[in-house]
Parts: structure tokens; sequence; C-alpha cells
């Protein structure tokens, strides 16, 4: 069937069959204030000076820095075939068809997705994606508390802000609980999860605790005990989730080998690049036992009456399509495209390449370390991190803000993205991946120097 | 026609009284329905049952359906051999393919239940 925009005759008509006079009266339960207004946008212009005035607006995007920024979306090197593939038409729509069978090749590649994934990942079930790190996270937390049939959950505060967040909103829309579990102060494990107040928040027999949540690694780079945290919350029968950031699967330990039940993640890593916050990719894998309680797209591999290998959507039936109220999940979709940049990635860079990325990124922050404590900005923590950590810096927002004078994005201060942390208010979360370059490393290890001992920065370094 | 020493429910469960215990099951008609079995979740051995509230959800190729109980009680045994044979619900439900053993909490509830009789004419009507 054809493909295009409704007329305004069709609008009119299906206005009539539902009884309204205009489409505005479908919003009247939003409150006019929050509602968009009409857009201001000029008359049409020729295509020649239209490209002139975009280019125009896009050369105020400061592409010239040296960017030392992670803190949840990393900047990697992506093979050209990975754009090359998601150009073709044939793949050019998020969506399964309603005969899902008939589209063999698409669900081949989300069965590679899914495939790859439970390699890195060590378990034995990955759903075909969802929409970020935050709402696998989030999904993946409502997962332990139905397996469990509890309704508290337990998030470390080293799991990104904004993923707690979601959780909160996805937990508190369930009538579920959210607790966090408060930071290391000090000391060799500081600004890791604290297991003390852990074990304490889960020995509450009148509040039992369907799952954890803690990241590895966690929101300030750090390495966490994951181990222990498991073994913490087995002990009181709850559930295990481990955010992971799926490069540094490759050089650490899955999930699998330190007791996660479930693990979720953000997969813009995997060869999808940095867009203004997505669209991204969620990721979610399961242990087996777990695999009526995920939510999203699963597709299956079997053969058909011939006998030939085929796939086909399976466990339908936990999905909103069959199970309705019921369902896994009804606020899920899945990210078909983004998926399939992170299959072609996975399956371009290949098991080694991908090692060499994490291990690179980490030998690069390794380098950035040594550099940034030179000129006067020394690691806050003492524990193991692998490609991003925090340095002390006084005033950092404002070193932060003048050094993009210097063309350096040095990272996020701490006290922007943890605001509640106030042992951290004077910090920086830089990042380095294998894209990172000494030179980049040294113009911000100078410009920070400068900085510190007060030198106003040279003119025309925007 | 079904078994005439059962009870029966409107959403197609049965139950059989032994004692002060009594064994839930669904019925062929509900079995027929919902094809192939391939999943049955049931709740732990202590958990306690309200009558007409869920108790567990069956799953098919095709369907996914709640379980309701048709007394309330606390469960004192499920069928575990289900786990890894969801299709005996198919095959013999009312035998092999029971699903739950219940200590009753008010015996009388079962006489508010169907007979063989209505709920044969339940199913009859379609």
């Amino acid at each position: 069937m054809p493909y295009g925009p409704h007329t305004a005759d069709d609008r009119a008509r299906m206005l009539e069959t539902i009884g309204i006079a205009t489409v505005d009266e479908l919003f009247e339960a939003i409150p006019e204030a929050l509602r968009a207004g009409p857009l201001r946008l000029d008359g049409p212009e020729p295509e020649l000076e239209l490209s002139a005035r975009l280019a125009g607006l896009a050369a105020r995007n400061r592409v010239d820095l040296a960017s030392f920024l992670g803190a949840g979306a990393y900047r990697h090197w992506t093979p050209a075939v990975v754009d090359q593939m998601l150009l073709r038409g044939e793949w050019y729509t998020a969506y399964t068809p309603y005969q899902p069978e008939v589209s063999q090749g698409t669900l081949q590649s989300i069965y590679e997705y899914q495939s790859m994934l439970a390699e890195l990942t060590g378990l034995d079930v990955v759903s075909a994606s969802h929409y970020d790190g935050g709402a696998a996270t989030a999904e993946a937390a409502l997962m332990t508390c139905r397996a469990t049939r509890r309704e508290r959950i337990l998030v470390s505060r080293a799991v990104h802000p904004h993923y707690r967040q979601t959780l909160e909103t996805y937990a508190s829309g369930a009538g579920l609980v959210a607790d966090e579990v408060p930071l290391v102060a000090d000391g060799p494990r500081a600004g890791t999860t604290d297991l003390v107040a852990l074990a304490r928040l889960l020995d509450d027999p009148a509040r039992p605790v369907a799952g954890v949540v803690a990241a590895q690694p966690n929101v300030l780079g750090l390495l966490e005990d994951m181990s222990e945290v498991g073994r913490l919350a087995h002990a009181a029968g709850a559930l295990f989730v481990s955010v992971i950031e799926p490069v540094s699967l490759a050089v650490l330990a899955p999930p699998s080998e330190y007791g996660a039940d479930i693990a979720a993640g953000e997969g813009q890593p995997l060869g999808i690049p940095l867009q203004y916050g997505g669209p991204y990719l969620g990721i979610v894998a399961c242990t087996d036992p777990l695999v009526r309680q995920i939510p999203g797209r699963l597709v299956g591999q079997t053969t058909d009456l011939d006998g030939r290998r085929a796939f086909v959507m399976t466990m339908r039936a936990r999905e909103q399509d069959i199970r309705r109220e019921k369902a896994a999940s009804n606020i899920c979709t899945n990210q078909a495209l983004l998926a399939l940049a992170a299959s072609v990635y996975l399956a371009a860079i290949g098991p080694h390449g991908l090692r060499d990325v994490a291990a690179g990124g980490a030998a690069r922050a390794t380098e950035l370390e040594a550099a940034l404590a030179a000129a006067g900005a020394p690691r806050v923590h003492a524990g193991a991190y692998l490609n991003e950590f925090v340095v002390r810096v006084p005033d950092a927002r404002g070193v932060h803000a003048r050094l993009l004078g210097r063309g350096v994005l040095a990272g996020i201060p701490t006290a922007d993205l943890l605001p509640d942390e106030t042992a951290l208010s004077d910090g920086l979360l830089v990042c380095a991946t294998e894209v990172t370059t000494s030179a980049e490393i040294g113009q911000f290890a100078s410009a920070l120097r400068a900085e510190l001992a007060g030198a106003p920065a040279a003119r025309g370094a925007r | 026609m079904v078994p005439g020493d059962l009870r029966y429910t409107k959403e197609h469960e049965w139950i059989r009284v032994e004692g002060d215990e009594a064994v839930i099951g669904i019925t062929r008609h509900a079995a027929d329905q919902l094809g192939d079995i391939v999943f049955v979740e049931l709740p732990g051995v202590g958990r306690a049952l309200e009558a007409t509230a869920t108790f567990g959800v069956v799953e098919s190729v095709k369907a996914v359906s709640d379980l309701f109980a048709p007394v309330s009680g606390e469960v004192t045994g499920t069928n575990d051999a289900l786990a890894g044979s969801p299709e005996v619900v198919n095959a013999d439900p009312y035998g092999d393919g029971w699903m739950l053993r219940v200590r009753l909490a008010d015996p009388g509830q079962v006489d508010g239940l169907l007979d063989a009789a209505a709920y044969d004419a339940l199913i009859a009507e379609g």
C-alpha cells in the first residue's frame, strides 16, 4: 500500500467519525500552557539559499573542540561499512512487518544482534532492543519486581543519574519503590557503591527487595565489586541487575561471570554516532529463567517444513499485542535500525577489534590521567577505572567554561552530573577512548595548566 | 459431557474436593481453545488464594490467559511436572494436567460453583 500523509479531506472525515470539530480537541487534557504553539517558519526559499543558511546554522556547532566528554555517551571510530549498510533501503523501517516471517532478512539481522550481545554479556537471552540505556535499566528493574513479586528496587547512586530518573519514573507509575544506595565517601573504595549500606538496606524483612541495580563501570568510571553486590542481592532473595557499557565487556568480566541475572545498558558505543542524546539503543539481556519477564521482541531460529534454517518471532505471548494489560511492557518499542548498526559494527570490528577499542581507550585514559595530574589536577578516587575518571579542579565549573575558550571540552563538572554528591563539588569527569589523540591530551593538559595558573586565554582560540 | 464429580468456574477452571483440600486445573474445553500450551506459571506453595482473583497464567502458542481461583485457600502443592511438560495440560487436563492443590478456607464456596450440567450448558452456548 502507498504511504502518504493524510489529506485535509481524510482528516475531516476522521474528525467527523469520532465526533469532534478540530484536532486540538484531542489534546484538551493537556494544560494549554504546556502545549506547543504554532511554528513560526519563514516562507519557502530556493534550495541553494536554504543550504547556505543551514550551513551557517550548522557552523555554530563547536566541532573544533578536543573533547573529553563521556558520562554515558562515547566517541568511537566507526568503520564506513556501518553507515553504508544503514543506507540500504531494505532496512528503512524500524518496525518488523505485521507478518514478520515474510521478512527473513530483518529477522535474521535481529537474531544476529541478539546472538552477539548474548556473547558479549554471557547471558542467555537478549531482547531485540529498547529506546536507550535509561529505558533498558528501568525495564530491567521492573523485570525483577515481576519475577520476585516484590515491590522495592535498590539502585546504586553510582548508576547514571538519567537512568535513575527514568527508573524512578517507571517505578512510580507501576506503584513500586526505588531506593538509592549511597556511595563510599572516602578511602580506597571512595566513589563506589557502599556495600555496607547495601547490606543494611537489604536487611529489612518488612520491605523485601526485588532487585539491586549497579553499574560496571559506574558513572564515575570506577570498577565496582560486582560479585559482592550480586552475592548480597541473592542472599536477600533479590535479583541483580548490572548496568553495562558494551565496549568494556571486551576487557571486563561479563555480567554472567559475576552472577548478574539481568544486564542493561546503552548500545551507543557500538557504531552509533553521538547525536544530541539519541536516538540511541537500549540493551537488555537476562538469564533463561527470566525469559518470560523480558520485555520487547525476541527472534528465534528454527527450521521450516523443508528443514531449512528459518527465523521467527518467538515468545510473542509476553508482548503487548497478545497479552495487552498483562504484557511484560507496554512502554517499549525496538530500535531496529540502531540495533542493526551495532550488529554491523560488532561483525565488522570482530572480537579482537573490540578488545583493541576497549584496551586502546584504557591506555589513552592512563596517559590522560598522568598528563592532568602533572598539570595540577590529580584523580579524586583511588579505585581502578577503565577509561573515565574524576579529577579534582578548584572551581571546576568555572574552569570547565573557560577551557571551552581554549578549545577543550573538559568532560563534565561532577557538580552538574551529580549535584547531590557534595564530596564531588570540585571535580571534572573526563573520558578517553581509542580516538583520543596524544595531541588532544597535550592540548588539554597545557590549557588546564595555564588556566590553573590564571593565564588569560589566547584570543581567537574559540 | 464434562466429568460429573468436578465443579467448574465460568472462566473454565475445574476443582475437585478431597477432604479439606481441593485440586484445581483447567477444563478440556479451555485447553482446546488455547491450543498447544507452552508454559504454565503457578504460585508458590504457601501462597494465599482469593476466590475469583488471578493465581497464575497459562500460555499457549497463540494466547496468554489468566487463571482464576475458584475458591479461597492456601496453596499446599503445585504440579511441578508442568514446568518441563506443559503439554500435559492439553493431553490430560483432568488428570496429570492438574495445577494446584489448596487447603480450602471455606468449603462452602464450592457449592457456589457450576456443576457439570451447568458448565456443559455454558460451553454449549459458545
